[in-house]
């Protein structure tokens, strides 16, 4: 057993002191596989980024009171006339004032286009109440004000503010009619949010021509509190509502796009692996005929068939690893962080987000590279150690 | 064309060394004709929208609902030949993940101002008689086994009925087909009777999603879309109006960086792939030293050992690619219920043989320089 290990070592040990001079095709196996790791961990990072927006915001103990039936807050109503039922059901933490911290919002969108585009997109305008900052403790305002109430005033989340064009304090936009004037910027930890415009829900549903609001959103005085105020609800012949926490709701509006830009990672990922794997055999095809007299040599010395599997295949394994950790490398310097904004086609709205090459995308990225490394060098090993030993020293 | 025997000989020459880079080539043009295909079922609304056609909808966004009584005030405006409406619905059928695009419509006007979706005469008139009927795509008969007569349940996710149940139930009176092979799948959505939604709907009465207008002369679409707007500038509702392509186009451009992304894809596999090919065929060379300079002294020129080697190249890649690109072609066959519309064009064929040329010339630029350059006497020592 030593002595398997020691010729493994020797054998092994001579294979990568010679990759210097094999510079060119061994390069093939490094990069034919940082390029899949790369493009793998890109667009699972992309992926992980949206997911990680979306379910990032709002709190457990928080609730959406959306109308029964409906997908998201676009495509609900809430009558007025249940605002208060709502608003009064029990369950709701109150403030120092003694009034439920509960906002009636209005969820709608306006076309605004990306900064240096003409072409408009879809932004959301959150119609909301004067104390959402309480409603939304999360939310901080690092430039300007609040809006006020009644007026056609605007605060725009730092995303929206940096993605649109003429979002700047001071500026003045078309949201429903001329004349909105951007009063403040806020962020709100990254989340979804931050891609949105906020307004007063009155002065945004007279200019719309709107009666109703979407949706009203409630803090619980504890996560527990959910299912009694749910049942409070969904028991009162008046309402036809459905009461989601905030996490359950945002998660479920990025499921579709994520699943398919995975999908998609995977899918490119797994083509690119195969043409990698033609690359790197074509290499280890040629390591072992160039060296096929050594190789002869070693067998003639003793050395047994073992060793030279396995030195062949950890060559290739340490190639493809070098090439696994390079592409997670780029992916991370390229991408970590990297910002874009698409049309969620759940919600109907641009969301934009950052990429996140998290650990683990990372080492499934490597591992990736080594199953491939690992694919690319055995057969070609098998070969070495069928090789006749006579022919091949005679040939040399 | 008489060289041809010598190429192929010398591309074979190595089997396994070949086969194997041709197999990375060819997994390459896989994934290019599979993302170029990708990329024509996005731009393919767009290409099928008429360009004597335009849709009108609410200035600020495209999901404000408009009055009804805008419909007779833009048949008024002159250069206007026919105008229908339609409403997006939402709703699902048994769960979100069978999402597929339910409008109703108005049963007189749909077909006639979008003349790509054929329905059968008899199929038309059954829907213009029975006011809770509907017509769907024949993908989507096909996809959920309905059968004409069914009854189709509907869950309202927008509109409730009056009293507040999201139940709908249509009857299902028509298939509708797109007229053009190549808009295949585009046909899949459900379309029922607006009178009979507009009655039954809890909220929104006398209202539409947008406004589907056929000019009499394409030539005068803008100009037809912009009195349009100005009937109703300052009211209440305001309106935006452009054409079919310009509306699709705007809507494709939301995705944003989708396109960036599949082109960052296939750059970074044609980077990879630039250099396991130009990696094989280098050794190639090298190894054939002697032959070529054999090649030389019998009296090639220098520049027909260049065109030789660049010929293998561009044969290695263009064997590749027309396998590569005939995979994508059965592939996107089978992913076409997933993603309608994708298809591996004419267009799509040039541009991959165009990219195999450029790809041969990028690797078997140096080798080939490397053999003209060739020195008869060094070559011929050295061995």
């Amino acid at each position: 057993m030593a002595s398997a290990v020691a010729q493994v070592t020797a054998v092994t040990a001579l294979n990568l002191r010679t990759v210097p001079s094999r510079l060119g095709p061994s390069m093939v196996i490094v990069i034919g596989i940082a390029g899949v790791v790369g493009v793998l961990v890109a667009l699972l990072a992309m992926a992980e980024g949206f997911r990680a927006t979306l379910s990032s915001t709002g709190r457990a103990d928080r609730v959406l009171v959306l109308r029964g039936g409906a997908n998201d807050e676009l495509s609900s109503v809430i009558y007025r006339s249940q605002v208060p039922t709502i608003e009064q059901a029990p369950g709701i933490r109150k403030d120092a004032a003694g009034k439920p911290i509960a906002a009636a919002e209005v969820f709608m969108l306006t076309s605004l286009p990306r900064r240096g585009a003409t072409d408009p997109t879809n932004v959301v305008v959150r119609g909301t109440q004067p104390n959402v900052l309480t409603v939304r403790p999360e939310v901080h305002i690092v430039e300007g004000r609040m809006f006020n109430s009644g007026m056609r005033e605007i605060m725009v989340g730092r995303g929206a503010a940096a993605e649109f064009e003429g979002l700047t304090v001071g500026n003045s936009v078309a949201v429903r009619g001329d004349g909105w004037k951007v009063v403040g910027i806020f962020e709100s930890g990254g989340n979804v949010h931050e891609s949105e415009i906020w307004t007063d829900t009155e002065a945004i549903m007279s200019a719309a021509n709107r009666g109703a609001p979407t949706s009203v959103i409630a803090q619980l005085e504890s996560e527990s509190q959910l299912q009694p105020f749910k049942d409070f609800l969904t028991k009162d012949p008046s309402m036809t509502v459905d009461v989601l926490s905030e996490p359950k709701y945002y998660a479920s509006r990025s499921k579709m796009l994520s699943n398919l830009i995975n999908g998609l990672g995977y899918f490119v990922a797994v083509v690119m692996a195969i043409g990698a794997l033609f690359g790197a055999l074509n290499t280890m095809y040629a390591a072992v005929s160039t060296r096929s007299v050594e190789i002869a040599t070693l067998r003639a010395l003793g050395f047994g068939a073992a060793p030279v599997v396995v030195s062949i295949m950890i060559e290739a394994i340490v190639l493809a690893l070098i090439g696994g950790v390079l592409g997670a490398l780029i992916s991370y310097v390229l991408f970590n962080g990297y910002t874009i904004s698409t049309l969620n086609g759940q919600t109907f709205s641009q969301v934009a987000f950052d990429f996140r090459v998290t650990p683990s995308l990372l080492i499934q990225g490597v591992v990736w590279a080594a199953v491939i490394g690992l694919f690319g060098g055995l057969f070609p090993a098998l070969r070495a150690a069928r090789m006749p030993v006579a022919e091949a020293l005679r040939a040399g | 064309m008489k060289f041809f025997p010598l190429l192929w000989a010398t591309l074979w020459r190595r089997k396994p060394r070949t086969i194997f880079t041709m197999l990375s080539i060819v997994v390459a043009f896989l994934l290019f004709g599979l993302l170029q295909a990708v990329n024509v079922a996005f731009s393919q609304g767009v290409e099928m929208s008429g360009a004597d056609r335009l849709i009108t909808h609410g200035k600020y966004s495209f999901t404000e609902i408009l009055p009804y009584g805008h419909y007779q005030q833009i048949r008024s405006v002159p250069g206007v030949d026919k105008v229908s409406h339609a409403t997006w619905f939402g709703g699902r059928y048994q769960s979100e993940a069978n999402f597929f695009p339910i409008m109703p419509i108005d049963q007189d006007t749909y077909y006639d101002v979008y003349p790509e979706f054929v329905v059968a005469d008899d199929q038309v008139a059954a829907f213009k008689r029975e006011r809770t009927s509907c017509i769907v795509g024949r993908g989507l008969m096909e996809k959920f086994g309905w059968k004409i007569g069914d009854t189709i349940p509907i869950q309202a996710t927008i509109w409730p009925k009056k009293g507040g149940s999201n139940a709908w139930e249509f009857q299902l009176v028509g298939v509708m087909d797109a007229r053009d092979e190549t808009m295949k799948g585009q046909e899949n959505f459900m379309v029922f009777r607006w009178d009979y939604f507009d009655e039954a709907r809890a909220f929104g009465q006398g209202t539409v999603g947008w406004y589907n207008v056929k000019v009499a002369n394409p030539a005068d679409a803008e100009t037809v879309g912009r009195s349009i707007d100005k009937l109703f500038a300052n009211s209440p509702k305001e309106t935006l109006t452009e054409t079919d392509k310009a509306f699709n186009a705007a809507f494709l451009k939301q995705f944003g960086d989708i396109q960036f992304l599949i082109a960052s894809i296939i750059g970074a596999s044609f980077f990879s792939l630039i250099i396991i090919t130009g990696n094989t065929m280098m050794q190639s060379v090298r190894e054939r030293v002697p032959e070529l300079a054999v090649l030389k002294t019998i009296g090639f020129r220098d520049g027909g050992v260049l065109a030789l080697v660049l010929a293998e190249s561009a044969l290695l890649c263009l064997i590749a690619a027309v396998i590569g690109v005939l995979l994508s072609t059965f592939a996107s066959g089978f992913l076409k219920p997933f993603l309608p519309g994708l298809e591996v064009n004419a267009n799509v064929w040039m541009l991959a043989l165009g990219a195999a040329l450029g790809l041969a010339l990028l690797v078997g630029a140096i080798p080939s320089l490397r053999a003209m350059r060739l020195n008869i006497v060094n070559a011929l020592s050295g061995h």
